[in-house]
């Protein structure tokens, strides 16, 4: 336990030392437990927060399974969504609504059927209104409108995009209308039965330069150990604590985004890895899990493991 | 929280904490998720448990590794995977049913669309939910007899239809048997509420019948359509408006006419008391039958060279896109729980739940009157005064749903559907009676794990109740 306060306190220190932002790397046993780990924590920030009539607090979020987790807490009676508002990062153009594979059934059927959220407060880009641009134009304000966002809870793709910020998109970008890379269409084949006719082309996304305005961005990598239970990680005490001022969270699972989480962390600022436009945020955490961080430098993955 | 009702203004009610049948499958229980739970903490305790190896991993399917949980630790842990991913495999998640101006509302339209919530929550207790039953095949009960020329008609099948909504019943087509003309139109359809279930249409069973099969029909009432065909039939009945189902014997002459005119006004035409053999009766649905009447009684008996009426269950001249039903009475005594067995096995999906309770039903044991005839009820049986000829039953639907569960051993799901699903499928109305699906009726049920009704509803209001002390 000191030993990964100290980690942090180091960590703090660092980032302003270092271009990177600090990033805390939360390695985890496994995708369940990291679920849990970024609900636990989602669930502490808004606690901590305080939310109340008139004072809302923002969340900016994409489909994760710590939605479980999540509507446990609520159930339990330990967390309540009244006064919470969420942002969706992105929708598909062209899907209808109810479509099962849309933004607004996931959100439906994983979360906002389960918690006690004011429906005027989960805002979700609309992809099939008459005018898309001002449709994204509208989801900023609304953003600004609700004072900026909070906590930003996201996962990327194997090719490093944040949202559907697909590689080659401005750094600087707003909320926007993208056509999807083919990384992105073969990925998502599997949701649309394989076949990739099926699969929508372009999509609605918040703009990078618009998750980097995020109060606390909180990169999410969680860790996974398949094979080997290892449980080298911040036990459920560290959430509690003051530490915690990251603002973005992001996700990262799998071997298949170990390449991009060591673009994103090793290399440089590059539109063509647009999640490493997170080094530039003052507040990031990865979490990930053993598999993401093949690609990486012993070296790195010792220093944030702590293991000198 | 805010109700913004941007389409009507009416209240919205959400019943939670309860298993809705959807989509032919009952949601997880409660028990069922306490498993779950259960091995998801056993898992944790193993993980745990385990004491770190010097380099802190733990490894639970390396016994050689210093500090690892032993082998029998880590074959349970798989097991333990397993189940739990067997448990979550089959059974959707838990949703709640939503309820607005008497139908059942879709929540994601209301969440997205009106931003709406609901005004009033009921906690269902873990209930089963299920659509309310219809019954398509009733003659009276409680001293009543539909088929009995009286004045007081219209008090009479609001007696019945009032009682039977303990029994589950939230919609029935009251049942003529054979009698003189006079007795006919008098039935109105009407909607069901907390004055009693509500009336589809009359199921008129006979006189066009076979004599050799009338059952309990007097036989001087007994009538042939062979002059006038489809003319007679109207002379008989008088008017058919209110006619949702005509009971008939198809090898009667000049019955094709008959049932290719009925089929045409969009009244199921049922084959039953009839001596016809399985040609005639396929030649029947060619022409638009679609039911038969209480399958085995009143008919042939299944024979192997020529099956009859019941050979209808696994014909191959059933026209393209069409489905036999056929009627059983689930009472243990109508039928031999081994040949409801063979019915349900040969063709699940046609299969009716009805009661064809007569006056005696809710009663006490005696005399009773069934059409223009004198009954003897003795516990569950009931026979035709002085003699062994049996004549209606006097089971309730719900005693019919958990006989026909326990004596097939079917899932839960399928003898609700028995019951609720394919009577509207039959009827051609299951757009609106007889599922949970948004937009249709909201006549349900909510029932205990062993299907005992504890409360009824139509057009989400509350109809009947179980009392809590136990009627």
């Amino acid at each position: 336990m000191l030993l990964e306060l100290a980690l942090q306190t180091c960590g703090l220190s660092l980032s302003y030392k270092f271009l990177t932002a600090i990033m805390r790397l939360v390695i985890l046993e496994d995708y369940d437990q990291a679920s849990e780990w970024a609900a636990k924590y989602i669930c502490n920030r808004i606690i901590q927060f305080k939310p109340s009539q008139g004072r809302y607090f923002t969340l900016g979020s994409t489909p994760l399974g710590c939605y479980k987790k999540l509507i446990e807490y609520h159930k339990n009676g330990d967390l309540s969504f009244k006064y919470v508002k969420t942002f969706n990062m992105d929708e598909y153009v062209g899907l209808p609504r109810n479509h099962p594979e849309s933004y607004h059934s996931y959100m439906w059927n994983n979360f906002f059927k389960h918690i006690d959220i004011d429906p005027n407060n989960a805002h979700i880009l609309d992809g099939n209104a008459p005018d898309l641009q001002a449709e994204c134009d509208a989801f900023e304000k609304k953003i600004e409108e609700a004072g900026g966002i909070d906590l930003f809870v996201g996962g990327i793709g194997p090719d490093g995009h944040i949202a559907f910020n697909e590689p080659g998109s401005s750094l600087s970008s707003r909320t926007r209308l993208k056509t999807l890379a083919m990384d992105t269409i073969l990925a998502n084949a599997k949701y649309f039965d394989g076949d990739l006719s099926k699969v929508p082309t372009m999509a609605l996304t918040v703009g990078v330069g618009t998750v980097m305005d995020a109060r606390e961005v909180r990169t999410h990598l969680v860790l996974v150990a398949c094979v080997f239970s290892r449980l080298v990680g911040i036990d459920t005490g560290i959430e509690s604590k003051e530490i915690f001022v990251l603002q973005v969270m992001i996700l990262i699972t799998g071997a298949h985004k170990a390449f991009a989480l060591y673009k994103a962390i090793e290399e440089g600022v590059n539109h063509m890895w647009t999640v490493s436009a997170f080094q530039q945020h003052p507040r990031t955490i990865f979490v990930c899990d053993e598999d993401a961080t093949l690609e990486l430098r012993v070296k790195t993955v010792k220093y944030f493991k702590g293991e000198h | 929280m805010p109700s913004n009702k941007s389409v009507s203004d009416a209240p919205i009610v959400q019943f939670t904490n309860c298993r809705i049948l959807r989509d032919h499958q009952l949601q997880r229980a409660r028990a069922r998720q306490r498993r779950l739970l259960a091995v998801s903490q056993l898992e944790e305790q193993l993980y745990s448990g385990r004491h770190r190896s010097a380099r802190g991993r733990r490894c639970p399917w390396d016994p050689l590794c210093p500090g690892s949980m032993s082998l029998g630790q880590g074959r349970l842990l798989l097991v333990l995977q397993m189940i739990r991913e067997l448990g979550v495999c089959n059974c959707p998640p838990r949703e709640d049913l939503w309820v607005r101006e008497g139908k059942i509302l879709n929540p994601e339209k209301l969440f997205f669309d009106e931003k709406g919530s609901a005004d009033v929550q009921l906690d269902c207790k873990d209930s089963i939910i299920a659509p309310g039953f219809i019954d398509v095949q009733i003659n009276g009960g409680f001293g009543v007899d539909f088929s009995l020329a009286t004045d007081d008609f219209k008090s009479g099948i609001d007696l019945v239809g009032q009682k039977i909504l303990s029994h589950g019943v939230t919609s029935f087509c009251p049942t003529l048997v054979t009698s003189p003309s006079s007795v006919y139109h008098q039935i109105s359809v009407r909607n069901g509420g907390a004055h009693g279930a509500g009336i589809l249409g009359a199921h008129l069973e006979g006189p066009f019948i076979s004599k050799e099969k009338k059952g309990a029909h007097p036989e001087h009432c007994l009538r042939t359509f062979e002059a006038g065909a489809f003319q007679d039939l109207l002379a008989t009945y008088g008017c058919l408006d209110c006619v949702q189902i005509v009971t008939l014997a198809p090898e009667m002459r000049r019955s094709s006419e008959v049932i290719r005119e009925l089929t045409k006004r969009g009244i199921c035409v049922s084959l039953g008391h009839s001596v016809a053999n399985l040609s005639q009766a396929e030649e029947a649905v060619q022409h638009g039958a679609t039911f038969i009447t209480h399958l085995f009684n009143a008919m042939l008996p299944f024979h192997h060279r020529d099956p009859g009426i019941v050979g209808l269950l696994t014909s191959d001249r059933i026209p393209a896109g069409r489905r036999v039903f056929y009627g059983m009475i689930s009472d243990g005594i109508h039928t031999n729980p081994a040949a409801l067995r063979i019915a349900h096995r040969a063709h699940p999906k046609g299969l009716v739940l009805v009661t064809d309770a007569m006056a005696g039903m809710g009663l006490a044991p005696g005399r009773h009157t069934l059409g223009q005839q004198v009954v003897e009820i003795d516990g569950l049986n009931t026979y035709i005064a002085g003699t062994k000829t049996l004549s209606g039953s006097v089971a309730t639907m719900d005693t019919c749903v958990r006989h026909f569960q326990e004596a097939t051993g079917c899932s839960v799901e399928t003898a609700l559907e028995a019951a609720s699903l394919h009577p509207a499928q039959l009827l051609g109305i299951e757009h609106k009676k007889g599922t949970l699906n948004y937009d249709s009726d909201a006549d349900f049920l909510m029932l205990n794990d062993s299907l005992y009704v504890q409360a009824t509803y139509i057009a989400g209001e509350e109809v009947w109740r179980q009392d809590v002390s136990g009627m």
